[in-house]
């Protein structure tokens, strides 16, 4: 077997290749590569002997996987109903700006960052959050997510 | 006692027997409520809404989806059900992109009859166009999401009757849409094999079995020195007929014949000649396997998406696919054989195919099909194609008294017709078969298991002292199953006839579309039929017999197996898998 598949061959050994587990598959695969690439879930496919239509059709169905490939970083600024009205929209423009992301895009074109704008992180009394590679961080200013980012960038060039 | 199970529809009494939901109950009702997402042959999937009725103590329900009770009052036309169904369809109609008269489906298409018959002139909302994008990658289907309903027949055929799943919804919401893996166009499809079950099945102008080529046939029957023969197959005798007004499943070759010389083709022949000679070179193919011991159980190969299938999924089986041709692409070679042979240019003849299916349309452009780049067939038009070109021509086809067939190529025995029905190939084979193994065996045989109406059949025949075992096996989950269980053990066959569509090529894409198993059961009778007025076995057939000795020097032999035989290759997928 490629190289490339064995993460997800293991993954698949984990969950005793059982296709009824195909989401938990999913969420495991993406955390491994990042973003679900099409050979890979056409090998995931054929291992659970299910057609890769289906696992398509589940892959584009929640906004949590991703079918094109994602940043290193994963940036979530929250633009739940609380965010929204503590200045979200500000920091998504900051953020947006600080990554020369274009409108429509959420991933740069280095593959270092990502930004998903998210409904709701249930963390509303810390509005407005923004997550960084699954650290929270509340009351966040457009100055403020700018620093986190670059917090990042710092760590990276060493 | 009285009986007390019924439902009050309407206020009249109906029996319930056994319906599978109050929406089979009410079409025994005569209320025949026109809808999207029911399909008798499919699981209840209750997506279309428009069988809504109301039903005292439930209020508004999908009838597909409630089981009939003893003592139900259903009511059918409220003010309220009218109103409901009403909004539903206007709400489909808003949501894609309907322009009936730029639609090949115009005329035959349940959304287009829905809005008639509801008198629907204005749709109150604002439509929101999909985007258009007119996949026409395939050579088998075109596919069009914008005119999609998203009622699902298509993804559930797909699965449940051929156990492949080359489509399904993906994305969500608004975005919703059915796709094939990876959102491909369905020419890039590594699942799909053709069959275009999922058209036949689509109630609307989203999936409809390719028809590009008709402009191609009516340029070259207009061409001034190309000669063009057309051949029919058996299943579109009793298909065509029934879009002219004629009674569903009756034979009317006489009348085809008739239509495609007043069309202007030059030759016109039957697909049931060359199905004859398919028998005459499978069979006996069979018989050598058989007294070999190899190879067997021989799978038949006749049926191009089962062959697709078998390269696609099941590649380990391809040593027991029958290297005998498909009948189309016998009948290919021949008719350009034959024209070289009396001193014509091989290019300067077209051949002409129509054909109840769409994987047809496929099968002719497999490299193993051309010769130097001159196809041994030019091009497939479906039951419905002809019927489009009997209309554009202003044939009054229904009126046309019967003509007869050119031959040789147009010579044929019952054995030759009944392959388009599911158990037809089979038992064309053996009453070749036995005559081969045991010449003394008169009369007919008794293969009255292979013509039941179901999609999984078997029989036993003792011939000679040996025993042969047969299956017959139609709707490709049934084919999957049934080589599953021969692998595990579990089951002993010597021959298979396997046939994509449920039923046969009687049920083929490129047929009038029906709903539910009796259409299928009347096309089949009028194979049986004609089968009834003709000769018995392939043998039988003269003029294919002088084939062997002119063309081909003998049954099997090198030309013939130049000619009528052919070659497949593994197409399994195996991403991952080291080799």
């Amino acid at each position: 077997m490629p190289d490339r598949f064995k993460p997800a061959a293991q993954i698949l050994k984990d969950y005793n290749y059982d296709s009824a587990k195909l989401i938990p598959i999913l969420q495991k695969v993406q955390d491994a590569y990042h973003f679900l690439p099409e050979d890979i879930m056409r090998f995931i496919a054929n291992e659970l002997k299910i057609s890769p239509a289906k696992v398509f059709g589940v892959a584009t169905f929640f906004a949590h996987f991703a079918i094109t490939p994602k940043g290193k970083h994963i940036v979530r600024v929250c633009n739940g109903t609380a965010c929204h009205v503590k200045g979200s929209a500000g920091i998504i423009e900051a953020v947006k700006k600080k990554l020369k992301l274009k409108d429509g895009q959420e991933t740069t074109e280095d593959l270092l960052f990502t930004l998903e704008c998210v409904s709701c992180l249930g963390a509303c009394g810390l509005a407005p959050v923004m997550v960084v590679d699954d650290i929270v961080h509340g009351q966040v200013t457009p100055a403020k997510a700018e620093e986190l980012i670059d917090e990042v960038l710092k760590a990276e060039a060493k | 006692m009285e009986n007390e199970n019924f439902v009050l529809i309407e206020g009249k009494k109906v029996a319930i027997e056994g319906e599978r939901n109050l929406l089979e109950l009410i079409r025994k009702a005569n209320f025949n409520i026109t809808t999207f997402c029911y399909q008798p042959e499919l699981e209840i999937y209750g997506a279309c809404r428009l069988c809504l009725v109301e039903v005292d103590g439930m209020g508004i329900v999908a009838s597909c989806c409630v089981a009939p009770k003893a003592g139900m009052n259903v009511h059918i036309n409220t003010d309220e059900v009218r109103r409901l169904r009403r909004v539903n369809l206007e709400l489909l109609l808003a949501s894609g992109n309907h322009n009936c008269t730029l639609c090949s489906k115009s005329g035959n298409c349940k959304l287009q009859k829905l809005a008639e018959e509801m008198g629907i002139t204005e749709i109150r909302f604002k439509a929101k166009q999909k985007p258009v994008h007119r996949d026409t990658t395939s050579a088998a289907l075109v596919r069009d999401n914008s005119k999609c309903i998203l009622c699902g027949n298509c993804v559930r055929i797909c699965n449940e009757v051929q156990g492949i799943g080359a489509i399904d919804f993906a994305f969500r919401g608004y975005r919703a849409q059915i796709a094939t893996a990876f959102n491909k166009d369905m020419g890039l499809s590594h699942e799909c094999v053709s069959c275009g079950q999922c058209a036949r099945v689509c109630p609307t102008g989203a999936l409809v079995p390719n028809s590009s080529e008709i402009e191609a046939v009516f340029k070259a029957i207009n061409h001034p020195t190309k000669k063009v023969a057309v051949h029919i197959a058996p299943a579109v005798r009793v298909g065509l007929g029934e879009i002219f007004g004629l009674p569903q499943g009756k034979s009317i070759d006489g009348k085809i014949a008739a239509a495609l010389r007043m069309l202007g083709f030059d030759y016109v022949y039957d697909t049931a000649f060359a199905a004859d000679l398919t028998i005459v070179e499978e069979a006996t193919e069979f018989l050598q396997r058989f007294t070999q011991g190899k190879n067997l159980p021989q799978l038949t190969s006749c049926c191009p998406a089962w062959v697709n299938y078998v390269e696609k999924f099941t590649p380990e089986f391809i040593p027991n696919l029958s290297t005998a041709r498909s009948p189309m692409q016998m009948m290919g070679p021949v008719i350009k054989a034959d024209f070289v042979e009396r001193g014509g240019k091989r290019e300067d003849m077209v051949v002409v195919a129509i054909m109840p299916c769409s994987a047809k349309k496929g099968e002719i452009k497999r490299e193993e099909f051309y010769v130097d780049g001159n196809p041994d067939t030019d091009y497939v038009v479906t039951t419905v194609g002809l019927a489009r070109m009997i209309k554009e021509a202003g044939i009054d086809f229904a009126h046309l008294p019967d003509a007869e067939f050119d031959h040789p190529f147009g010579t044929k025995t019952g054995a030759g017709v009944i392959f388009g029905a599911s158990g037809g190939v089979m038992e064309a084979a053996l009453r070749f078969a036995v005559a081969e193994l045991d010449p003394k065996h008169a009369g007919k045989l008794d293969l009255s298991a292979l013509r039941a109406s179901s999609t999984v059949k078997e029989a036993e025949l003792s011939v000679a002292g040996k025993t042969v075992r047969v299956a017959v096996v139609s709707g490709l989950r049934n084919a999957r199953k049934l080589l599953d269980d021969i692998k595990a053990g579990k089951n002993k066959y010597d021959f298979i006839e396997v046939m994509s569509c449920q039923g046969g090529c009687v049920a083929g894409a490129g047929q009038p579309q029906f709903e539910g198993w009796q259409a299928r059961k009347n096309r089949s009778k009028g194979l049986y039929d004609d089968d009834a007025k003709l000769a018995y076995k392939s043998q039988d057939n003269k003029d294919v017999m002088a084939l062997y000795g002119t063309i081909f020097d003998k049954i099997g032999g090198h030309k013939a197996h130049e000619l009528l035989h052919t070659h497949y290759t593994d197409h399994k997928d195996r991403t991952g898998q080291t080799k």
